[in-house]
């Protein structure tokens, strides 16, 4: 099996239809940049670090290491520190946040730990179905109720059973709506305070799920979850295709928001944490 | 962050237009803001390139011939390049003359929105008089079919999934439409991406075997830069023959939109307006032209406003400014009336000019401030209510008290007051609500 910086490496190389530049080509590396989803200031920034120092020649470590700068400060992996620890992925929809929670779901699961999911998209059609599925795959319990029931009451269901059952981590799976949508951020508003019941620290984790095809509008949605909700993580997906989720970089730089995995495959094991390291040098 | 840049576009067209004549570095100047402002809205960096290309060749016209107004000229230029590369306004489905059925056929990446756009469009050409046959294809994904199984029986549309995989099923759902007078197939194919060879060719079988009159791609409109080689990926392996974009809802600017475009050719027949399953609407290139330059979309403003603003209220609104006898009570009335209007900062959106106003405030902000204000106005009689004129000291105490505010928010709230008369004023001018932000840039705590 290839290993996933070559993973992330050989989807790049296809967009770049096998192009290798050796010399330093200000004009070139923009565009991969570009390419992948950078911003025009990072891109900016990241040219102007390599045609000042003395970088020119090694242009391809010094774009690697201005990139690792930016995203080590965000490489933190989850510490759990709490039982049952409690984590709400909140994104918009489309995003990946069930197939992610069904992954970690079956890590943990491998890793002995006892899961709770709760349910708490009672808003999209079969998206309980959906988790069902995934929790017979990792062996996890489910918190559920009817389509059209109020989310923080499934939320709460979910915390409150783990709590006496003594079960390690629950994870919510909110509704997949539009950062613009106003219901739906007072609806996670309202959960997280419910939540607040069972524990006061928790949700121990905030997760916004972003879908590393999308383009700058990322950003905005950070942005806005973030001032709603307080973010603790983020998880990128999808960066199996052709996309490179260089909005990450913007992230990093104006919201500081920990990237906590991500994801780059169907498969269970597609989910990884976040390294700065693997994930700068797959970029360029 | 977006504002801001569109506003520099706003001020370079200004710049251009004050100065009265035109320089080759001026255009050049206008033509990189352009470039930044495009990239932003993810238009792919090549087909940003390759018009800003275009666009500074037509404007060397105008060194010759210097227009009276370069500033407008330029920017009329860049929308009309804009609008001619989205294409035209919404061709319709392409049924079928040969067949008792058409065949249409959704793909596209995971999460883009196919099944919810498939009961979509399930529902609109049921309207329309049609018999459509929802078909899940997806046997990948969890609960793929329950999900469009639900989406079926909420419009009341007949879903098919017989057979344990997506060939099957999509070529038992012909035998079954014929035989149960269905004409209209909508194939809801699994998301993949467009380098899964294995994935492409199934949905490469799919084709041959329906031989679809409509092969859709459906995209995300928050997509970004990559959605330019998907789509042509997309389009060489099964012959696309038009475009949805959904999720347009949101805040996104939509660039996505230029980029396949550019890459396919292929019209762009629906955007997804909603998440309930009658916002699908048809594709408005010009105004997918000025969200795309953050010039906000007045004619989807001015429809939301048609449907929320009662005529005869706005109408006696104006006569009263002119009258003036303006009173507390119908400023009221005005605020609610935004409100029915939706989202305050979405609306802020869709102004020029006014975007800016829109990260300042938040809806919550806007419904707390709407609440107090109104608190406040209902403390006042109705004498003071229609004459703001006479709202003085005690009275101001005794409005403070009513409402359980201080009176310096009585003043704040006489001063809001006095500026949106001005901007209502300037409205009828210009016929323009830019001033609403204003509004509201004065907080009570």
């Amino acid at each position: 099996m290839k290993s996933l910086i070559e993973r992330l490496k050989s989807g790049l190389l296809k967009t770049r239809a096998g192009i290798e530049i050796e010399k330093f080509d200000p004009d070139l590396l923009e565009e991969r940049l570009l390419a992948a989803d950078f911003g025009l200031q990072a891109t900016e920034q990241i040219i102007e670090s390599i045609e000042k120092g003395r970088g020119r020649e090694n242009w391809k470590e010094t774009a690697r290491q201005t990139i690792y700068d930016i995203l080590k400060t965000v490489e933190k992996p989850i510490r759990y520190y709490k039982s049952p620890f409690i984590m709400m992925f909140v994104g918009i929809n489309g995003g990946g946040k069930t197939t992610t929670i069904g992954k970690l779901a079956y890590q943990y699961n491998q890793a002995g730990k006892s899961v709770i999911l709760a349910a708490a998209d009672t808003y999209r059609a079969a998206a309980t179905g959906q988790l069902e599925i995934w929790a017979k795959r990792s062996d996890a319990k489910i918190v559920k109720q009817p389509e059209g029931s109020d989310p923080a009451s499934v939320a709460f269901d979910a915390c409150s059973s783990a709590k006496a059952k003594g079960v390690d981590i629950v994870m919510i799976d909110t509704a997949g709506r539009l950062h613009t949508n106003d219901n739906l951020i007072r609806q996670l508003i309202k959960m997280k305070r419910v939540i607040k019941k069972i524990d006061q620290d928790a949700p121990h984790e905030i997760i916004l799920v972003i879908d590393s095809t999308l383009g700058r509008n990322s950003l905005v949605q950070a942005e806005q979850f973030n001032n709603a909700l307080g973010l603790t993580g983020i998880v990128l997906t999808k960066l199996d295709g052709s996309s490179k989720g260089g909005i990450v970089i913007d992230i990093a730089k104006e919201l500081k928001i920990p990237v906590r995995y991500i994801g780059f495959g169907e498969k269970v094991e597609d989910l990884k944490p976040f390294d700065a390291r693997e994930f700068s040098s797959a970029l360029i | 962050m977006f504002s801001k840049l569109s506003d520099k576009l706003v001020e370079t067209f200004k710049r251009l237009s004050k100065r009265g004549k035109l320089t080759k570095s001026e255009i050049h100047e206008a033509t990189r803001q352009l470039r930044r402002i495009l990239l932003d809205a993810d238009v792919n960096y090549k087909v940003a390139k390759q018009f800003c290309k275009t666009v500074e060749q037509k404007a060397q016209a105008f060194l010759e011939n210097p227009p009276l107004d370069p500033g407008k000229v330029f920017k009329n230029l860049v929308q009309n390049e804009l609008t001619i590369l989205l294409g035209t306004t919404a061709l319709p489905i392409n049924f079928s003359s040969k067949r008792s059925f058409t065949v249409i056929l959704l793909a596209g990446l995971q999460g883009s929105g196919k099944t919810t756009t498939a009961a979509k469009i399930a529902n609109l050409l049921r309207s329309r008089g049609r018999k459509p046959l929802l078909v899940a294809c997806d046997t990948y994904r969890p609960a793929a079919t329950q999900q469009l199984e639900i989406l079926a029986s909420k419009i009341d549309v007949p879903c098919f999934k017989e057979g344990d995989n997506p060939l099957r099923r999509a070529k038992n759902s012909l035998k079954f439409a014929s035989s149960h007078g269905l004409d209209v197939i909508i194939l809801d194919t699994a998301g993949r991406l467009s380098i899964d060879e294995q994935l492409m060719d199934e949905l490469n079988k799919i084709k041959a075997e329906t031989e679809p009159e409509e092969s859709i791609f459906v995209a995300d409109s928050m997509a970004g830069q990559q959605i330019l080689s998907v789509a042509d990926q997309f389009n060489k392996s099964i012959g696309l023959t038009g475009a949805i974009l959904t999720k347009m809802d949101g805040d996104a600017r939509g660039g996505a939109a230029l980029s396949i475009r550019e890459a396919t050719s292929v019209p762009i027949k629906f955007i997804g307006t909603g998440e309930s399953i009658e916002q699908i609407e048809e594709f408005h290139p010009d105004r997918i032209s000025s969200r795309i330059l953050g010039e906000g979309d007045l004619l989807s403003l001015a429809e939301k406003a048609s449907s929320a603003i009662d005529a005869k209220e706005a109408k006696k609104t104006i006569k009263k400014l002119e009258k003036s006898s303006f009173g507390f009570d119908d400023f009221l009335k005005q605020l609610e009336m935004i409100n029915k209007m939706g989202s305050f900062s979405g609306i802020l959106k869709m102004i020029p000019g006014a975007s800016k106003f829109a990260s300042q405030i938040s809806e919550e902000d806007y419904n707390k401030q709407l609440k107090t204000i109104k608190s406040m106005i209902q403390s006042m009689t109705p004498e003071e209510r229609k004459n703001w004129k006479i709202i003085k000291g005690s009275r101001k105490r005794r409005i403070a008290l009513g409402s359980g505010r201080k009176v310096e928010d009585v003043n704040r709230l006489l001063k809001q007051f006095k500026e949106s008369m001005k901007i209502m004023g300037n409205m009828k001018k210009q016929r323009g609500i830019g001033g609403l932000g204003r509004m509201f840039s004065g907080k009570f705590n």
